[in-house]
């Protein structure tokens, strides 16, 4: 195994299977029960884990009695802060700087509960529900303390989440010119908004989950765990734990989803090992959904104060935004806010001269703040949304308005005013593309006459108008920011080896948890190795390169850099033995269809299994330079982004007097470079717009003047159904990035791209109204309530 | 707790046990049976990961009692490919992409079942409609509903 970069080989390899709809390597056993998710290993006695948490935002723990709770039949080991605190390393994530500030490690609430659902107590116990009935039977007693809920009045309270830090502000950041502000004065006309999102969870339909167990004699800790990040599971339990790494072992079934919760390791994953170290026997914990819901990592509760200065004319001249973001009282990972990232964002796909930007990150005693699909996206909502009202000011219609101002090719490579820049990208062209999927035109001639035909009647004698619907179109148009690439980000690693007997295996640092990885890595494999996919079988978790994992829309850029370049290896290197072998010139090869031939003489041919039979079992016929076997590993290494962009168009009808939204169609116009598998992008895109549909119209979650979390079930935090989603129509863009393969990431941009869009559909709808949409979800009462305060 | 003795048809083959009064369906299939393949996804009955057929119907094994299934009979995913080849819906899901991470895939097949034998000929509306008993998190539904259409196509052309 060679640790070098691979070399493309002689002839290089043809795209057979990339850019093909290949089915899907997984389904099969996805399909007929044979999933291999953490729940389904439970080896004989197994300790089942849960967790007493605090049912207070903010309070001081008086007396904790766990007495009755360890006496019952059934039960192995309660454990609180005094007992477990003082035993572990940091919980700090990978991406956390020593030094880099957050909240105290604490793996259990020591003293201090700082929200409702914060960790107090971990049981082992036989059976699931004995440990459940332990939580009720420990007795806590508070001292109630006034909670900090409001994230936008934290930062200038008396009262702190974390008391050790002195202040409810954590981190903040800057870069807003002084000519900002004189561009911004000398525009024509300027509009300003305060957009605040609401709270939302990624809800996986798998929650949170691992198995540990201790093997003593072998000093070894074996972890199966729903995880997107195997290495960094292993690295932070390492730390943890006080073991080397190669004294962990994180195996990697499937995963139920995770959408970004599952990259950095939670306070009761941390527990759950501890535990099994202690125990020295399996023990697992399968998060409660309430627990998901409430306990794991919250997203999106942002306010952007935002301002877009322009010409009379429409030509953006100026751009502000003043952003803050709800950290909650411990962040997923340990690591600080999106804000920076989201800010510098702000020009999106336009030209803006002038762009100033600030962000600050609070702690309020809520649920903590994690990754969830696209997590700075708020700065695509505050963009769209202003650009949308400029529109309605100027009386410039916003397709038209995004067109004068949109980055077309002649604009590019664009350095943005906040320090980007953009190469390789198309938003002009997803902006046409989009308008015509949608017949924009022809909307909004159909949507004049049905104006025309109610206008008299939606607002009757001045009062809010209770009958009918009105018809609304919108746009969003983006440029993200995939596969960023520093640090810990900035590589993958891939081994691919073909076996003795032909097939092949390929070890990535990956976790895909629905992405498909296994068929679309596997395509890239096979076209190098000419063979088909289902002869690549995909393996993730231990024994694989270190990798970040998946996350960030990465995986097709870095890790399939990683096994293209590792793939590159293994075929040169199979080349060079089958010229040995059948006497011929390796560029005179052709490799394809399972074997290689002389090119021009097809009967002089090898299977690719002749091939490694002899790489393994023939040393004497290699040539003198070639080492045995059949296998190489490589890294790839990202530029530190690959820009992908999109523009989507949807349209509504909005019923004034329940405020009820109806979405009746849905088309995005993407470009993520080369599709390494068309259906697996499609699929993507789909299942992203219809979280951020989710985000715009149904999903908060909500919690009363105490701090008490309100919408714990599924019932209550309402992710769509397909009831409430349209089929969405896709057109594609294809600009291929400088990265091998030419492929862009596009795991996030549906679920950037989705909320804005509806949201300006929804105010377009209203817009006769004079009704000004500002915080989500656009739920049918709150959008009724806007009707009635814009007719009063 | 009291134990009760229970016995249940499960994909044709008759099993009799004893189970606490408190042992959900859901758990009495995957850990007393090993029939892991349904999947528990809220344990609340809104998410409908778990949903197996009880005599046709579609009934989610979380918020049932195993003792309210005596003498039922239980279909669940694992009964779909009881041999070598998938059913006509598995192949429908898998060549319409009508499943990521799969984890809600085996309560959406059940349920989609139902819908087909209820109405081969169901429309597009109706499947939607039909399928919004159950949530999925990664597919925007879209693909589900094309693989149920044409699953019902293919049963239907197989039963003609």
């Amino acid at each position: 195994m060679s640790g070098s970069t691979g070399s493309a080989g002689p002839t290089p390899a043809a795209a057979r299977y990339v850019g093909q709809s290949v089915a899907r390597l997984e389904d099969p056993r996805l399909l007929t029960g044979g999933g291999r998710y953490v729940a389904n290993r439970t080896p004989p006695g197994t300790g089942h884990v849960a967790f007493a948490r605090s049912t207070r935002a903010r309070a001081r723990i008086t007396r904790l009695d766990v007495t009755a709770a360890a006496a019952l039949d059934g039960v192995w080991a309660i454990w609180t802060a005094a007992d477990l605190n003082g035993d572990v390393g940091s919980l700090r994530g990978s991406l956390v700087l020593p030094g880099g500030g957050g909240p105290p490690d604490h793996l259990l609430a020591d003293g201090d509960v700082r929200f409702v659902g914060d960790p107090v107590a971990v049981i082992v116990a036989a059976s699931p529900a004995a440990a459940a009935d332990a939580v009720e039977l420990i007795e806590i007693d508070y001292d109630d303390q006034a909670p900090v809920l409001d994230f936008e009045t934290a930062a200038g309270r008396d009262d702190l989440v974390h008391p050790e830090l002195g202040s409810n502000l954590s981190n903040s950041a800057e870069a807003w010119p002084p000519e900002v502000d004189e561009a911004m004065a000398g525009a024509d006309t300027s509009v300003q908004a305060v957009i605040t999102q609401n709270r939302q969870a990624n809800a996986p339909m798998e929650t949170r989950g691992l198995l540990a167990e201790w093997r003593a004699f072998d000093e070894t800790l074996d972890v199966w765990i729903s995880t997107q990040s195997p290495h960094e599971t292993a690295l932070a339990a390492a730390r943890t734990l006080g073991l080397a790494v190669h004294q962990v072992r994180v195996h990697m079934g499937d995963v139920g989803g995770a959408f970004g919760q599952k990259v950095f390791l939670g306070r009761e994953e941390f527990a759950v090992m501890v535990c099994a170290r202690r125990l020295g026997r399996p023990v697992r914990w399968i998060e409660g959904r309430s627990e998901n819901l409430t306990s794991s990592n919250h997203a999106r509760r942002d306010r952007a104060d935002v301002s877009l200065g322009a010409t009379a004319d429409g030509r953006f001249v100026a751009a502000t935004i003043d952003h803050l973001e709800d950290n909650g009282a411990y962040s997923n990972g340990g690591s600080p806010g999106n804000g920076t990232m989201a800010c510098v964002h702000l020009p999106g796909p336009y030209r803006i001269a002038d762009v100033g930007w600030r962000t600050a990150t609070v702690y309020t005693n809520t649920c903590g703040r994690g990754a969830y699909r696209g997590p700075w996206q708020i700065e695509s909502v505050a963009r769209e949304l202003i650009v949308d009202m400029l529109a309605r000011e100027l009386d410039i219609d916003p397709l038209e308005l995004r067109r004068r101002n949109v980055l077309r090719a002649g604009d590019l490579p664009h350095n943005t005013a906040t320090g980007l820049t953009y190469d390789r990208i198309s938003p002009s062209e997803c902006l046409d593309q989009v308008a015509e999927m949608i017949d924009y035109d022809g909307y909004r001639a159909s949507q004049r006459e049905s104006r025309a035909a109610i206008g008299h009647a939606v607002a009757p004698n001045g009062g809010p108008p209770d009958a009918g619907t009105l018809p609304g179109i919108g746009l969003a148009v983006y440029v993200e920011p995939s596969a960023i690439g520093f640090g810990a980000l900035a590589t993958e690693g891939a081994t691919v080896r073909v076996e003795p007997d032909g097939s092949v295996n390929v070890y990535a640092g990956t976790g895909s948890h629905g992405q498909s990885l296994e068929t679309t890595m596997a395509q890239i494999v096979a076209d190098a190795l000419g063979v088909h996919p289902g002869d690549v079988r995909f393996h993730q978790g231990h024994g694989t390169p270190y990798g970040f994992g998946t996350g960030g829309s990465r995986s097709a850029v870095i890790a399939g850099g990683a096994a293209r370049a590792a793939s590159a290896g293994v075929r040169a290197k199979l080349l060079r033995i089958a010229a040995e072998l059948m006497e011929a010139s390796p560029d005179d090869l052709d490799l394809g269809g399972g074997a290689v031939s002389v090119r021009g003489t097809p009967a002089r041919r090898m299977t690719v299994a002749q091939v490694a039979q002899a790489a393994y079992m023939r040393p004497d016929a290699l040539p003198d330079d070639v080492s045995g076997g059949l296998e190489h590993t490589a890294r790839f290494k990202a530029p530190p982004v690959t820009y992908s962009n999109a523009a989507h168009a949807c349209t509504c009808e909005v019923d004034v007097a329940t405020g009820a939204v109806r979405l009746l169609r849905y088309a995005v116009s993407e470009d993520c470079g080369v599709m390494i598998n068309p259906m697996v992008v499609k699929g993507q895109i789909a299942g992203g717009v219809v979280q951020g549909i989710g985000g715009a119209l149904l999903e908060e979650m909500a919690y009363d003047s105490d701090g008490n979390p309100l919408t714990t079930t599924l019932a209550e935090y309402l992710v769509p159904s397909a009831a409430e989603v349209p089929a969405i129509e896709y057109g594609h863009v294809v600009t291929p990035s400088d990265t091998p393969g030419g492929h862009k990431g596009t795991g996030e941009g549906g679920a950037i791209g989705s909320v804005p869009c509806v949201f300006n559909a929804v105010a377009d709808a209203l817009a006769p109204l004079s009704v000004r949409l500002t915080a989500g979800p656009l739920s049918p009462d709150r959008i009724r309530a806007a009707i009635v305060a814009a007719s009063g | 707790m009291s134990t009760h003795d229970i016995t249940v048809t499960i994909n044709g083959a008759t099993t009799s046990a004893s189970v606490e009064a408190r042992r959900s369906l859901a758990d009495f299939l995957r850990h007393d049976l090993g029939l892991v393949g349904t999947h528990i996804g809220c344990e609340q009955g809104a998410c409908g990961a778990c949903t197996v057929l009880i005599g046709g119907r579609s009934v989610r094994s979380c918020i049932m009692f195993a003792v309210q299934a005596d003498g039922a009979e239980i279909q669940t995913v694992e009964s779909l490919a009881p041999g070598a080849d998938m059913h006509p819906l598995q192949e429908a899901f898998r060549r319409h992409q009508g499943l990521q991470c799969g984890f809600c895939t085996p309560g959406m097949l059940l349920r989609s079942l139902e819908l087909i034998n209820d109405n081969p000929d169901l429309t597009a509306e109706e499947a939607r409609e039909g399928i919004s008993s159950n949530m999925c998190r990664c597919t925007g539904y879209q693909y589900i509903v094309d693989a149920v259409l044409d699953a019902a196509a293919e049963m239907r052309a197989e039963e003609g």
